[in-house]
């Protein structure tokens, strides 16, 4: 009895095969290809630089900027460990309401119980709010392959799923897309849109509205995330821009809320903190459009069949890493993805799960286990800029080297050991002794040869060229430092 | 499903391990603004907020409001254009007869067929431009200023008030809420801001002090 609790208490990772949380190749060899693609980083640089300017602009504006931030770092560190009785205390709340509550342990489950509520339901379609939870699961390709049509209506997601194409950035899934081509795409995808359309963003944004109006006001089913969930109440918050979410939220009969159960904070005030540091955070505004805020059902008004899925799908196995848990603080902002000199030039895409950037670079490799995105938490220069930005104050740096020991331990488990690990022993074997010390500075000067034209080292044969594919090596000093110092001591040199 | 829940939740108390630390919060932000509600200078930076965002804003008085409200009518509504109304707004407000009052019954599509929809407010935030609604009877369910193109609210000076929390305090958590910081907009087309996509386009606030 208890051996079995104790295994099904086993913090699992998000399962393969399902969802979008593993790209096909590393992350440097799809960042090698991103790089080649002009058009992508103008798009990137472009829009990046706008919305930091301002960001900066509504963050300065705030006197008690860091206060928040502080509270709103100590607030999730509280949540996390007090989970299991909070997730309690919602499912109560929102039952005591009028909602049914759910729970999903990994992808396939919240699937299915998606599918079921919607063939429940009687429809073969849904609206959709732009979701970070569906999308990581695969929601939309599972709904298909049950016979059910999913709307994207957020005018981004459709952009992507319009063009057939993959999300970029967690905000703006269409980031890497510019006007010229969102018009090319809308032209080719959308029925009945006028063959005049211009690449004007207001007139895109209209196209849009005509496209999806119809699908709104027929919709007998939505499908959506949430920001947050007050466990005290049962109150769920959908924070949007256009429209599109207040219509999913408000008018279908039927409403399923995915959510991951880190979504969850304790009290009602704790939102006055979130709700200022999100949208700053987010957008640049000093308050999003729309904030919707709904708890379970109310008669005569919105749906009358609320359902709520708490999805797990590796965030218990997140969780069980004391210090990387710190990853589930995330409020999905992208505060951290727009500041990022990697992510800048190399774009979503290249980081292989949907959740990019440098906050995918610490949450897609705990989720799927570290050996399925080994390379992400490489993904980095270390410069720290995404925790400045970062409202919740999640310390991504420390994290990225956390994780990176992870690998390195995980790796050193296994029967062959890794170059990386060859190279480690061999060094230490060499500084272990004075005379190899020696010998090995011996070698080093051979390298002045290399690098004489720049006084840096750009290629080196293999097994070495692992490490010059994407540094430079600087060239050795003429003289080392014991050589020096033995020069210096005979002088006898002040 | 049962074992779904029993299974993550003891997940979760396996990651967390025995008695995981549970720290303070250090609450030392801006719980209260410094102004009371309806200060004039709230007023100032509420209508300042209100046009960055792009909505139409009126400032107007108790005795002109009934005059205010059919000047704005008739230059934001079109010709023939219906009005819709929540089912109990002030009679002070001497809402135009042709107005149709909202009785529960119309389904999205004859939500639609209306240009705009007139309904007070719960309370709004100066420092963020912010206007709540909470279902209450003089702002009707969330449909009725969804639909229509067009959102003419009035906000009454006592329920202007500074701060983000200040406003959480004013709201009950169990009604139905909308928050609402100028038009619809996106930012999704190379992250620059469009007023206008799937809510109501054009949003004229009527400050009443």
């Amino acid at each position: 009895m208890t051996r079995t609790a104790t295994f099904l208490g086993m913090p699992t990772v998000a399962p393969r095969g399902v969802g979008a949380l593993r790209g096909d190749e590393s992350f440097p060899a799809a960042a090698r290809k991103a790089l080649g693609n002009e058009q992508l980083r103008r798009n990137l640089g472009h829009a990046t630089r706008t919305i930091r300017a301002k960001r900066a602009a509504v963050v300065g504006e705030v006197p008690d900027w860091e206060e928040l931030r502080l509270a709103g770092e100590a607030l999730k560190a509280a949540t996390m460990a007090r989970l299991d009785t909070l997730l309690v205390q919602l499912e109560e709340q929102v039952t005591a309401r009028g909602g049914t509550v759910h729970w999903a342990r990994d992808a396939n489950e919240a699937n299915r119980i998606v599918l079921d509520l919607v063939r429940a339901a009687g429809a073969d379609e849904v609206v959709k709010v732009k979701s970070m939870a569906t999308q990581e699961i695969g929601l939309n390709e599972a709904l298909e392959a049950g016979g059910v049509a999913a709307w994207e209506t957020d005018l981004a997601e459709l952009i992507v799923q319009l063009g057939h194409d993959k999300p970029s950035h967690i905000l703006v899934p269409a980031i890497h897309r510019n006007r010229s081509e969102i018009r090319d795409i809308f032209l080719r995808e959308m029925p009945g849109v006028s063959p005049e359309l211009t690449d004007e963003p207001r007139e895109l944004a209209m196209a849009a509205r005509a496209h999806l109006r119809r699908k709104f006001l027929s919709a007998r089913v939505a499908v959506s995330g949430a920001n947050f969930a007050v466990a005290a109440t049962g109150t769920l918050a959908v924070v949007e821009s256009e429209g599109n979410g207040r219509m999913c939220l408000t008018l279908p009969q039927t409403l399923i809320t995915v959510m991951g159960i880190e979504k969850v904070v304790p009290d009602w005030t704790d939102l006055e903190v979130f709700l200022q540091l999100l949208p700053r955070s987010s957008t640049g505004e000093r308050m999003n459009p729309y904030t919707s805020l709904w708890t379970g059902v109310t008669p005569g008004d919105g749906p009358q069949d609320f359902h709520l899925i708490l999805l797990d799908n590796g965030r218990t196995a997140v969780l069980g890493d004391a210090i990387g848990r710190s990853a589930l603080h995330c409020i999905r902002c992208s505060a951290c993805l727009n500041v990022c000199p990697v992510y800048e030039r190399t774009g979503g895409h290249a980081y292989g799960s949907v959740y990019p950037g440098p906050i995918g670079a610490i949450l897609s490799p705990q989720l799927t286990g570290v050996e399925d995105n080994a390379s992400l938490p490489y993904a980095s220069s270390l410069c720290g800029a995404c925790f400045d930005a970062c409202p919740v104050r999640i310390d991504i740096p420390s994290l990225l080297v956390h994780l990176r020991a992870r690998h390195v331990e995980e790796r050193a488990k296994r029967p062959a050991p890794s170059p990386e690990a060859v190279a480690m022993a061999a060094a230490a074997w060499v500084m272990a002794s004075p005379a190899r010390f020696r010998g090995g500075e011996g070698l080093l000067r051979l390298g002045r040869l290399l690098g004489r034209r720049r006084d840096r080292i750009s290629a080196l044969p293999y097994p070495l060229s692992a490490w010059t594919a994407s540094r430079d090596l600087p060239r050795p000093p003429a003289q080392s430092f014991r050589t020096w110092w033995k020069t210096r001591a005979s002088g006898g040199a002040s | 499903m049962s074992d779904a829940r029993a299974t993550v939740l003891a997940r979760i108390r396996s990651a967390l391990g025995s008695a995981p630390v549970v720290p303070d919060i250090p609450r030392d932000y801006r719980r209260t603004g410094e102004l009371p509600p309806g200060d004039p200078a709230l007023l100032e930076q509420l209508v300042d907020r209100l046009l960055d965002y792009k909505a139409t804003v009126v400032r107007t008085s108790p005795d002109r409001l009934a005059a205010d409200l059919v000047r704005t009518l008739r230059e934001t509504m079109p010709e023939g254009g219906r009005l819709l109304v929540p089912p109990a707004l002030p009679a002070a407000w001497s809402v135009p007869g042709t107005a149709v009052v909202d009785d529960g019954t119309l389904d999205a599509t004859a939500l639609d067929d209306f240009a705009g929809v007139l309904t007070a407010c719960a309370a709004a935030v100066a420092e963020t431009g912010t206007i709540a609604l909470d279902g209450g009877p003089d702002q009707g369910r969330r449909a009725i200023t969804l639909v229509p193109d067009r959102h003419f609210c009035v906000v009454r000076a006592d329920q202007v008030v500074q701060t983000v929390p200040d406003l959480l305090h004013r709201l009950t958590p169990t009604s139905p809420l909308t928050l609402i910081s100028g038009p619809s907009a996106t930012s999704d087309i190379e992250l620059n801001r469009v007023e206008g996509v799937h809510g109501p386009r054009t949003l004229v606030v009527l400050v009443l002090s």
